[in-house]
C-alpha cells in the first residue's frame, strides 16, 4: 500500500519523539488506543499559553485575562465543532473516566429501586465501575449486552436487554480491545424507545474518525484529550442543551456561579455551571490545536488512511500466523489489533518488542471481564495505530514477534 | 538511562541477557511443578497488575525441606524463577529460608532486572515468605 491517501512522511515531522531512538532503534508507537503522541503545533499552543498570556480565565479584567479567556472559550468552540455540537453543551473534564463518574454521580439522583443500566461486556473499567458504584448506592441493576462470536455487540440481545425499567444505556462506541465500531445510533434508537438516557463512549472513536452528536443522536458523549494528539488532563463531555439545563452541577466552587449569598448560589450559564475552578487551561488551548490538527488533515482522511493500514496488519499479523481478536468485517473495526502468541505470555512478547523499538500494550487493557471472562485469558497484546503510523511500522512489528517467537523457540 | 545521556536515546533498565536460554528453558520446563497434597505451606500470591498467579507447597520433614511444588501462570520471568527457587529450596531449613533475600533471587537468576521487571522476578520470594508467615501463624509461633 503507498501512502498516497496522507502524506505520512511530512505529518511525522510533527512528532518530534518519532525520531528518537529506543534501546539503540527507530521508534515504533503502537500504543496509541493507550495515549496518542503530541505534535508540534499542540505543544507550541500550549507553551504560547504560558509564555505569552498566562492568566486565569473568565474572571481577569486585564489584557492577559481577556486573551486566555478569548482562547479557552475558542477551544470549547473548536471542540463542540468537531462534533456538531453547540459550545454550551461542550464541557472540559479531565478525560473520559471524570466524565463518565460525573454522569452516574448526576444521573444517581434521578434512580430508584428496580431501575437497570445497561452496559455492554466489552466495556472499559471507566464505563464498568461508576455504575457499579452508582448501582450499590441506589439498588439498581446493571446489565450487560453480549459480545458474539465475531466480537460485536449482540444486538439481539441488546433489545432483550433494554426495556421500561432501563434508565440508562451506556456503551463504548469503539472497543479499545476488540476494534469493533458499535452500532451506536441503533443502540441508541433502543435506549429512546424506552426514554432511557443514552450515553457513548468515544475515548476510541473522536480520535480517528467523524464524530456527530446530532446523528448519532446521543444524550451524553464523552472522549479524552490525550488520545487525539492533546495533552493528558483535558477532556470531553458533551451534553444535549435539554439535559444539561436539567443536570446538577457535580462541581462547586469558582467560575460555575452567577451569585452566590450566603444562604443560596445561582449557578452560571452552560457549559461554565459544569466547570468549576480554574480549569485546565492550557490543556484545554492544547486539545483546541489538537483538533485543528486533526482538522487539518481531515477526518475522513484518517479513517480512510487508518482502514488501510489496519487491512495491512491484520494481513501481516495473519500471514505470521499470529491470532486477532477481531470482528471480520473491515469497515466495522478501528486500529486496533489485540493479539496472542501460543507459548508466550504478553509481557514477555511486549519485553522483546521493545527491545526492537516498538511499543506495544499487554496486559487486560483496563477491560478485565472482556478479557478474563469473554476472551477467557489473563493477558493479551495490543497494537494500536493512528495516522502517523506506516505500513513499515508493521513490517517492523511483524519481525519483532518474530524475532521474540525466535528467543521462546516456537516454531 | 544511567550512563547513556544522550537524549534522542532512551533504554530499558534491563540488561539484553533477560530472555537467556536458562530463563527460557526454565519457562517452558519448569521444574518441581505440580501440587503437594499435604504440605505445611500451601500459599498462592497474585500479581495484580500482570495478572501472574504462583501457587507454592512446601513440605518439611524433620525440620528440612522434604519437597517443593509450584504451580501458575505468568510471564518468562516469573515463572522462571519460582522454578529455579524451588530447586534452591530443598534440604533448607525453616531459618534459612527466613534469611532468603531478593539478592538471593538476583544471584540465582544471573541478571539484573528493570523496575517494571522486578515485580515478576520476586513474586516467588513474596509468595514463599507469605506462605511462612501464614505457616507460622498457624502453628502459633507467630502471629
Amino acid at each position: 500500500m503507498k501512502n498516497h491517501m496522507l502524506d505520512v512522511g511530512n505529518i511525522i515531522k510533527d512528532f518530534a519523539i518519532l525520531n528518537k531512538r529506543i534501546n539503540g532503534k527507530r521508534l515504533v508507537y503502537l500504543d496509541n488506543a493507550a495515549t496518542s503522541l503530541t505534535p508540534e503545533p499542540v505543544l507550541e499552543a500550549m507553551n504560547e499559553y504560558y509564555r505569552s498570556y498566562n492568566a486565569n480565565v473568565h474572571r481577569s479584567i486585564h489584557t492577559l485575562g481577556e486573551k486566555a479567556t478569548k482562547e479557552y472559550v475558542e477551544a470549547h468552540k473548536k471542540v463542540a465543532d468537531f462534533i456538531n455540537a453547540d459550545l454550551e453543551e461542550t464541557i472540559f473534564t479531565k478525560g473520559a473516566t471524570e466524565s463518565l463518574n460525573a454522569l452516574a454521580y448526576c444521573l444517581m439522583k434521578d434512580l430508584k429501586e428496580g431501575d437497570e443500566v445497561v452496559l455492554s461486556e466489552m466495556e472499559h473499567h471507566s464505563n464498568i465501575v461508576p455504575w457499579q458504584q452508582l448501582a450499590k448506592n441506589k439498588n439498581v441493576k446493571v446489565k450487560y449486552i453480549c459480545v458474539n462470536d465475531d466480537y460485536e455487540l449482540d444486538l439481539e440481545h441488546a433489545r432483550e436487554l433494554i426495556n421500561k425499567k432501563t434508565k440508562i444505556v451506556s456503551v463504548m462506541h469503539v472497543s479499545n480491545v476488540l476494534g469493533t465500531i458499535n452500532d451506536v445510533k441503533e443502540i441508541g434508537g433502543l435506549a429512546k424507545n424506552v426514554g432511557a438516557v443514552f450515553i457513548v463512549d468515544s475515548a476510541q472513536g473522536a480520535p480517528h474518525f467523524s464524530v456527530d452528536v446530532k446523528e448519532i443522536d446521543c444524550d451524553f458523549l464523552c472522549f479524552s484529550g490525550h488520545k487525539m494528539l492533546g495533552p493528558t488532563g483535558i477532556g470531553v463531555l458533551y451534553g444535549k442543551k435539554k439535559m444539561l439545563e436539567k443536570l446538577n452541577p457535580f462541581l462547586f466552587g469558582g467560575e460555575m456561579i452567577r451569585e452566590v449569598n450566603f444562604e443560596e448560589s445561582k449557578w452560571n450559564d452552560l457549559p461554565w455551571k459544569f466547570e468549576a475552578g480554574t480549569p485546565n487551561i492550557a490543556g484545554g488551548i492544547g486539545l483546541g490545536a489538537a483538533v485543528d490538527y486533526l482538522r487539518k488533515i481531515g477526518m475522513e482522511r484518517i479513517r480512510n488512511y487508518e482502514e488501510h493500514l489496519t487491512a495491512y496488519a491484520f494481513k501481516k499479523l495473519k500471514e505470521a500466523g499470529v491470532l486477532v481478536y477481531c470482528a471480520k468485517d473491515a469497515r466495522k473495526r478501528g486500529g486496533v489489533m489485540t493479539f496472542k502468541i501460543d507459548g508466550m505470555h504478553a509481557h514477555d512478547v511486549a519485553a522483546l518488542l521493545d527491545k526492537e523499538g516498538v511499543a506495544i500494550r499487554a496486559g487486560h487493557m483496563c477491560a478485565m471481564p472482556l478479557v478474563n471472562k469473554i476472551l477467557k485469558e489473563n493477558a493479551l497484546c495490543r497494537a494500536s495505530l493512528y495516522f502517523y503510523n506506516t505500513t513499515g511500522d508493521i513490517d517492523t512489528l511483524i519481525i519483532g514477534i518474530k524475532k521474540a517467537k525466535e528467543v521462546f523457540q516456537i516454531a | 538511562m544511567k550512563e547513556n545521556l544522550n537524549p534522542d536515546w532512551l533504554g530499558s533498565e534491563e540488561g539484553d541477557e533477560i530472555y537467556r536460554e536458562n530463563i527460557i528453558d526454565h519457562f517452558k520446563n519448569p521444574r518441581n511443578y505440580g501440587e503437594i497434597v499435604e504440605a505445611e505451606i500451601k500459599h498462592s500470591e497474585l500479581n495484580a497488575i500482570c495478572g501472574d498467579m504462583i501457587r507454592l507447597f512446601v513440605k518439611f520433614k524433620e525440620g528440612k525441606v522434604e519437597d517443593v511444588k509450584f504451580k501458575g501462570n505468568g510471564c518468562a520471568i516469573s515463572m522462571a524463577t519460582t522454578s529455579m527457587m524451588t530447586e534452591i529450596l530443598k534440604e533448607k531449613t525453616l531459618e534459612e529460608i527466613k534469611k532468603l533475600k531478593k539478592e538471593d533471587i538476583f544471584e540465582m537468576l544471573g541478571i539484573k532486572l528493570g523496575v517494571v521487571r522486578m515485580k515478576c522476578g520476586l513474586l516467588c520470594l513474596n509468595t514463599l515468605m507469605k506462605g511462612v508467615e501464614q505457616m507460622e501463624g498457624k502453628d502459633g509461633i507467630k502471629n
